[in-house]
């Protein structure tokens, strides 16, 4: 470890104290061990291993499909370094940085398509669109010199669902004085046949060249970040979110930090933005609302904020996940592995894990049967599940004719249980798990299976609230230790 | 000088549902310092809740209950629906965090808000809902005064507003319960050392504050507004605007407030463009928040090292 790294872990937290929880004993769980062996590789290779798989990717047979997802997942890495200045670092709780992608994309599209006859050179687009954009973010940074924490963030939510309505209703943007009305943002239409972005007389058209395109920016703001994660401004920023007046105090420019984060951020986004526009030669103003944001703030908070390597792990959890939803097959495999995966791993006794996936098993013929003496109108198995595991469920998981109602029964009734659960002792616990496993994956099979869209966004909300109450510095991040 | 009347009563209207919303940030800001974002979502809930009691007991237009007996059952569910609701939230998602960094609770909120309107997409359905209440609360009932017709939904919502009102002002300043509100809202630990259960009080605060919620969401309904999953997040946004601009913190300030931006938003909505009258909220909140950061009837908040 570089002086420099024990420089920069100095700020709030005691190392020791924080590494308390690595240094006793060995690892209890398998994930646990192979995660400290990760951390034993040199970084170089830590690094490079992934980098040399995301790049193999489009050249190992990839469909354009999975070319697609690795642009939309670039992306969503570049804002997430960029919020990560701004929350992670400065810790200025911006809830409006989805409006700075909203804008990038949207002023790009203006600059470059039929909307108003512009098509100016990508390369002079950009630069305009970057601009405006981090200046944009300026201003929005100006109430951040007297507002602080939770009034903050609350003014910036507001910022941000004012640009989901201005953008809404902008296609008759019409001011007290002007005569007639002007078709700003296309409505709810958006704008389509945005010009491809071409540098020097390449244009960037297909998916991997956008795909290159966005890993190359990746890498750039990935090591951008590493390197000012312990330079002077670095260290300012991230005295700053521990605790603003004891960095006033230190003589930090407390201001102008604060105005310098906000405007590299939106720049940041306002970059993404626009290549994002660029991929899909049109914006539509869906694209830009809350649940992008709580996305965002997701994967920043999974991976743990002002961690790199987590920020990156969180962005690819948030990004990937969701898409492999979208096929039944896959996400009942991959709903089913989860469930049994985080159970083994939490689980230690191998009698609890008996007793749990035995009594599992057990709880689902007791429920066929008294569904079935019921005269319950069910549906046979062919008629709701293909794929690998259709015989092993087909003949385990009793299907309602009515999937809705008995759906948002179980649903009801799993939220109760696993709340009931959080509070309950270890021993009662260990008595209703079969049951919550049952249950758990009774509802996935019976509801929540049918709206996949709706099932992400409650992951999601379900994720957050778990994370917070269990493991507030995320995935990656250290624990912070209040020194009083 | 008619119109002027008209609109000034609407606002007054509307004024009343905010002021409920924005008594319930309020209450739990000044109890915990602590904005819960997922309020709106409970407000939307509540709505549901009344709505699908409303449709249990026979729907709007052939109810198995004398009118006034069906309205007032609406309310008490969607009121102790969203206590309830509330006080869930509260249990499992705040009070882990109760000790923890500031950060935590608000991105938690974050989750419950989704949360909650992804479950009322996945429970009640992406449909529109209506309350139909004009066909049991005729619109051409009503008073005129000075030649301004009010409807009989609005004088309820008024005085069902202000009925609540003044309940809370006798909750909070008359019981033990709300001295001891007020003792967590001055010092945690001070109260704990004079006995008062902290976790207790909260969770009745946050009962009241989502049962006002509730009730606010009920009025919106009795008032011809559409329900849907997503209408928790403009309530919830101009509520805080209303608390914000009274005093977050200050009871009187939330419905000063309340009244104050139902007043205005009617005003730009009459004079001015209606697209606006959104915007307005956030105008009125970047400007207070600037100028005046304590809002009209707060105390100045103290910042301690």
């Amino acid at each position: 470890m570089s002086e420099q790294d024990q420089v920069g872990r100095g700020i709030g937290t005691d190392d020791w104290v924080a590494q308390h929880e690595d240094r006793v004993g060995a690892p209890q769980t398998g994930m646990a061990r192979l995660a400290q062996q990760w951390t034993r590789l040199p970084a170089l290779a830590r690094w490079g291993i992934p980098l040399v798989i995301f790049l193999s990717v489009p050249f190992i047979g990839s469909s354009d499909y999975i070319l697609r997802i690795g642009v939309n997942l670039g992306l969503f890495v570049l804002l997430a370094l960029g919020l990560n200045l701004v929350v992670g670092y400065s810790g200025l709780l911006d809830l409006g940085f989805v409006a700075f992608y909203g804008f990038g994309a949207y002023a790009y599209a203006m600059l470059s398509s039929e909307q108003f006859g512009v098509h100016l050179n990508s390369l002079v687009a950009l630069v305009l669109v970057i601009a405006t954009t981090a200046s944009f973010g300026f201003i929005l940074g100006l109430p951040s010199r007297r507002l602080t924490g939770d009034y903050l963030a609350i003014a910036t939510l507001f910022f941000g669902q004012m640009f989901a309505i201005f953008v809404v209703s902008s296609d008759e943007f019409q001011l007290p004085g002007m005569s007639d009305a002007v078709d700003l943002t296309g409505g709810a239409n958006g704008i389509t046949q945005v010009d491809q972005i071409s540098v020097l007389g390449f244009t960037f058209e297909t998916n991997l060249s956008y795909y290159l395109l966005v890993v190359a920016l990746v890498v750039f703001f990935t090591v951008a970040t590493k390197r000012i994660h312990f330079s002077r401004h670095g260290l300012a920023w991230r005295s700053l979110g521990e605790d603003a007046v004891a960095a006033q105090h230190m003589t930090i420019p407390t201001v102008r930090l604060k105005l310098l984060a906000f405007t590299i951020g939106a720049g940041v986004a306002g970059l993404a933005g626009a290549i994002f526009a660029s991929v899909q030669q049109g914006v539509y103003p869906s694209e830009f609302m809350l649940p992008l944001l709580i996305t965002i703030y997701a994967a920043l908070i999974l991976g743990g904020l002002g961690s790199i390597p987590g920020i990156l792990l969180g962005a690819f959890i948030m990004v990937v996940l969701p898409e492999v939803l979208r096929f039944p097959d896959y996400s009942n495999g991959i709903f089913l592995a989860v469930l049994v995966i985080s159970v083994v791993a939490t689980v230690k006794s191998w009698k609890v894990l008996v007793w749990a996936f035995g009594g599992m098993v057990v709880i689902g013929f007791l429920v066929n049967g008294v569904l079935l003496a019921m005269q319950v109108p069910y549906l046979a198995a062919k008629e709701w599940i293909t794929g690998p595991l259709a015989p092993v469920l087909g003949s385990w998981v009793f299907m309602p004719e009515n999937r809705v109602l008995f759906g948002n029964i179980a649903f009801v009734a799993l939220v109760g249980l696993a709340a009931w659960m959080s509070i309950m002792s270890r021993r009662t616990r260990i008595i209703v798990l079969p049951l919550a496993l049952w249950l758990a994956i009774w509802t996935w099979e019976v509801r929540l299976l049918l709206e996949p869209s709706v099932t992400r966004q409650l992951l999601i909300g379900a994720l957050l609230i778990v994370l917070m109450a269990s493991r507030p510095q995320g995935l990656l991040g250290k624990p912070r230790v209040e020194v009083l | 000088m008619q119109y002027f009347l008209t609109q000034f009563a609407n606002g007054v209207v509307f004024g009343g549902v905010y002021a409920l919303i924005a008594l319930g940030y309020t209450l739990i800001y000044g109890v915990l310092q602590f904005l819960n974002l997922a309020h709106g979502e409970v407000y939307m809930m509540g709505a549901f809740f009344g709505f699908f009691t409303m449709t249990t007991l026979g729907g709007p237009s052939m109810s198995i209950l004398p009118v006034p007996l069906m309205i007032l059952i609406m309310f008490l569910v969607a009121m102790g629906g969203s206590a309830l609701l509330g006080i869930g939230i509260e249990r499992f998602a705040y009070r882990p965090l109760r000790r923890s960094s500031r950060l935590a609770p608000l991105i938690s909120a974050l989750g419950v808000s989704l949360f909650l309107q992804s479950a009322a997409l996945l429970l009640f359905s992406s449909r529109v809902r209506l309350y139909d209440s004009n066909l049991f609360l005729s619109v051409q009932s009503g008073i005129t005064v000075f030649g301004v017709h009010i409807d009989t939904a609005e004088i309820m919502v008024v005085v069902g507003a202000l009925l609540l009102m003044v309940i809370l002002w006798f909750l909070v300043n008359r019981t033990n319960l709300g001295r001891a509100m007020r003792a967590v809202a001055v010092d945690q630990d001070a109260a704990v050392m004079n006995g008062i259960d902290v976790d207790r009080t909260v969770v009745w605060t946050f009962g009241i504050a989502s049962a006002l919620a509730g009730a606010a969401g009920v009025m919106s309904g009795l008032l011809m507004y559409p329900i849907d999953q997503y209408i928790g997040v403009f309530a919830g946004l101009k509520g805080f605007t209303a608390a914000v601009l009274g005093g977050i913190g200050s009871i009187p300030g939330a419905m000063l407030g309340g009244f104050l931006l139902g007043i205005t938003e009617a005003m730009v909505t009459a004079y001015l463009n209606p697209t606006y009258s959104d915007f307005l909220a956030f105008f009125i909140l970047v400007i207070v928040l600037l100028v005046r950061p304590r809002g009209l009837l707060g105390r100045p908040a103290l910042v301690k090292v």
